[in-house]
C-alpha cells in the first residue's frame, strides 16, 4: 500500500491571479488573464494575445536576498521561486534553516530556459565579449535552474530533481513527489512546475498554426476550449507549487491538510497506434487514466470532476471521447468537466501544476469553476456528453474526487487522482 | 584617483554582491571579500566585470586572481588606471 500522501501547502503565479486568494477569486468568478500583447502585433504574429501574470520583480525581495535577485534574469525561475516559497509558507514552515532538511526534497519541472534572457548571452558571445557574461548565466540556463534556486533557498537535502515532459510536466512532477513519499524515500516534497513562454517559444508555436488567431481584439474571449469556434490555444505563463507530505508526518506537526493525492500514472503512447510527436495516442491516454484509477483504488463512478487538458484545439473532441471510453461514462452520466485554460491559456509545463492547485481549491471550497467562452459548445462534443456536464457558470457543489490529466508533445501523459481528505 | 577614492567607489561596486551592508560600510584595505563580506566566490567574477566597466579598464585572469581583499583590489585597479593615463 505505501504511505498516504497529503497536500499541506499551495502557491500559484497565474495570469489571472498571483497568490492563492487572488487565484481563488479569479477561478470562482471566471476572470480571464488573457491580454493583448502589442509587441506580438509588431512581430507579425498571428496570435497576439497571451496569458501573462501581473508579476512584479521587486516583490521577489520578500523571498530571496538582494544578492540573489541581482543578476536573476530567468523569468521562469522567478515565477517558480515565488510559487514554491508561497506554498512553503502556506504549509506553515519557515524559510530559514541552518541545517539541510534531509527529509524534504523537490521535483520541479519546466520546458526551456528563458530564451529572451539567453539572447543577451548569445549576443555577447557573438560580439566576442564572452568575458562579460559573468557568473550567473549557467545556473539560469541549466534545466535544473528552477529546482536549484528553490532548493537552495529552503535547504532541501532529499531528492532534488527537474522533470520535463512538455505539457504533462506539471502533473508528472506532482506524481513523482507523491511516489517518493508513498514509498518512504522522503517525508516531504515540494513539487510543481514553471513556464515563461517568451517571444521565441511563442513564435515557434505561432508558426505551427496551432494558436488562436481570430480573437486578437477580444483577448478574454480568445481561449475557447470545447467551443465550436475554438481555433487553437493561447500560450500562458506562470507557475504552480504544492507541498506534499507523508500523512502521519503532517498530522504529527499539526499541519493543515488541503487534500489527499490518491494515486496517478504517467506513461507514453509510444508514438504508435495514432500517437505522434504532437498527437496523443488514445490507447496510451486510456491506459494512463485506467492505471490512475487502479493505483488510487477507486472506480470511475466516484469521479466528481475532470480537470481536463482541453487546450482549445481540435484535439478537444478526441480527449472527451477518451475520457468517455476510459471511464465508460457518457451522455448524462459524464462527470463535470472543466478547462482552466479557458481563463489563463495553456501554460505548457506550468499547466499541470496550476490546474492541480485549481482542482484542490475546488475540492476545499466545494465548487466547479466555469468554462468561460463555451457559449457555443462544439456539437461534436455534446454528441458525446451532456452539455450540463460542461458548466459555463460556477457551480457550488461538493467535490470529493478529481481526475486531473495532461497530455504533451512526445505522446506523454500524466494523470492524478485527488481527493478530499478524510 | 587616490586609494581612498578608489575604496569609496569600490564599495558601490561590491554592494550588490554582499548582504553584509554594515561590514561593507566599514571596509578597509585588509577586509577579505570572501571571509569578511561573505561574498560567494563565484561572484568575484561579477565584481571584476563591474569594476572593468566602471573604470573602463581591462583586468586579465592572472591579475583577477590577486583580488581577494580590498587592498589588492585597489592595487590592481590603480595600476590599470595608471596605465590607461600613460
Amino acid at each position: 500500500m505505501g504511505n498516504r500522501v497529503v497536500v499541506t501547502g499551495m502557491g500559484v503565479v497565474s495570469p489571472n491571479g498571483i497568490g492563492i486568494p487572488a487565484f481563488l477569486h479569479a477561478i470562482q468568478n471566471g476572470i480571464s488573464g488573457i491580454k493583448f500583447m502589442p509587441h506580438y502585433r509588431e512581430l507579425n504574429f498571428s496570435c497576439q494575445v497571451a496569458g501573462m501574470p501581473d508579476f512584479k520583480w521587486k516583490e521577489l525581495t520578500n523571498y530571496i536576498s538582494e544578492v540573489t535577485l541581482h543578476g536573476l534574469k530567468g523569468t521562469n525561475i522567478a515565477y517558480g521561486l515565488m510559487a514554491a516559497l508561497d506554498a512553503w509558507k502556506d504549509s506553515g514552515m519557515d524559510y530559514e534553516t541552518d541545517e539541510p532538511r534531509w527529509e524534504t526534497g523537490c521535483v520541479f519541472g519546466n520546458s526551456i530556459a528563458d530564451t529572451e534572457a539567453m539572447k543577451n548571452v548569445i549576443n555577447r558571445v557573438d560580439n566576442k565579449e564572452v568575458k562579460k557574461l559573468g557568473s550567473r548565466v549557467v545556473e539560469q540556463a541549466m534545466n535544473s535552474g528552477v529546482t536549484s534556486y528553490i532548493s537552495g533557498r529552503l535547504g532541501f537535502g532529499n531528492k532534488v530533481l527537474t522533470n520535463s515532459a512538455a505539457c504533462a510536466t506539471g502533473t508528472q512532477a506532482i506524481l513523482m513527489g507523491y511516489e517518493y513519499i508513498k514509498h518512504g524515500y522522503a517525508k516531504r516534497m515540494l513539487v510543481g512546475s514553471a513556464e515563461h513562454v517568451d517571444t521565441y517559444v511563442f513564435g515557434a508555436f505561432d508558426s505551427m498554426r496551432v494558436l488562436s488567431r481570430k480573437f486578437n481584439d477580444t483577448p478574454e474571449k480568445a481561449s475557447r476550449p470545447m467551443s465550436a469556434t475554438a481555433g487553437g490555444f493561447i500560450p500562458g505563463s506562470g507557475a504552480g507549487a504544492l507541498v506534499l507530505e507523508d500523512m502521519d508526518f503532517a498530522l504529527a506537526r499539526g499541519a493543515k491538510i488541503y487534500a489527499e493525492v490518491l494515486g496517478g500514472s504517467t506513461n507514453s503512447g509510444g508514438q504508435r497506434l495514432g500517437g505522434t510527436m504532437t498527437a496523443a495516442s488514445s490507447a496510451g491516454v486510456l491506459r494512463c487514466i485506467n492505471e490512475s484509477l487502479a493505483s488510487s483504488n477507486i472506480n470511475p463512478n466516484q469521479i466528481d470532476l475532470i480537470s481536463g487538458h482541453l487546450t482549445a484545439t481540435n484535439a478537444d473532441r478526441q480527449e472527451i471521447q477518451n475520457w468517455c471510453d476510459a471511464l465508460d461514462r457518457r451522455g448524462d452520466n459524464f462527470p463535470m468537466t472543466n478547462s482552466l485554460k479557458s481563463m489563463i491559456g495553456h501554460s505548457l509545463s506550468a499547466a499541470g501544476s496550476i490546474e492541480t492547485v485549481a482542482s484542490i481549491l475546488q475540492i476545499v471550497h466545494g465548487f466547479v469553476h466555469p468554462n468561460i467562452n463555451m457559449d457555443d459548445p462544439n456539437p461534436e462534443i455534446t454528441k458525446l456528453v451532456s452539455v450540463d456536464s460542461l458548466p459555463v457558470k460556477m457551480i457550488k457543489k461538493e467535490v470529493n474526487i478529481v481526475a486531473k490529466a495532461n497530455f504533451g508533445f512526445g505522446d506523454v501523459n500524466s494523470c492524478l487522482i485527488l481527493s478530499k481528505f478524510n | 584617483m587616490t586609494r581612498q577614492e578608489i575604496l569609496n567607489e569600490l564599495k558601490k561596486v561590491i554592494s550588490p554582491y554582499t548582504t553584509n551592508k554594515e561590514m561593507l560600510a566599514q571596509i578597509n584595505e585588509d577586509t577579505d571579500l570572501l571571509k569578511d563580506l561573505k561574498i560567494n566566490s563565484a561572484n568575484l567574477v561579477d565584481i571584476i566585470i563591474d569594476a572593468e566597466a566602471k573604470y573602463d579598464i581591462e583586468i586579465d585572469y592572472d591579475e583577477a586572481d590577486k583580488m581577494m581583499n580590498v587592498g589588492s583590489c585597489i592595487d590592481v585597479i590603480s595600476e590599470k588606471i595608471g596605465q590607461k593615463q600613460q
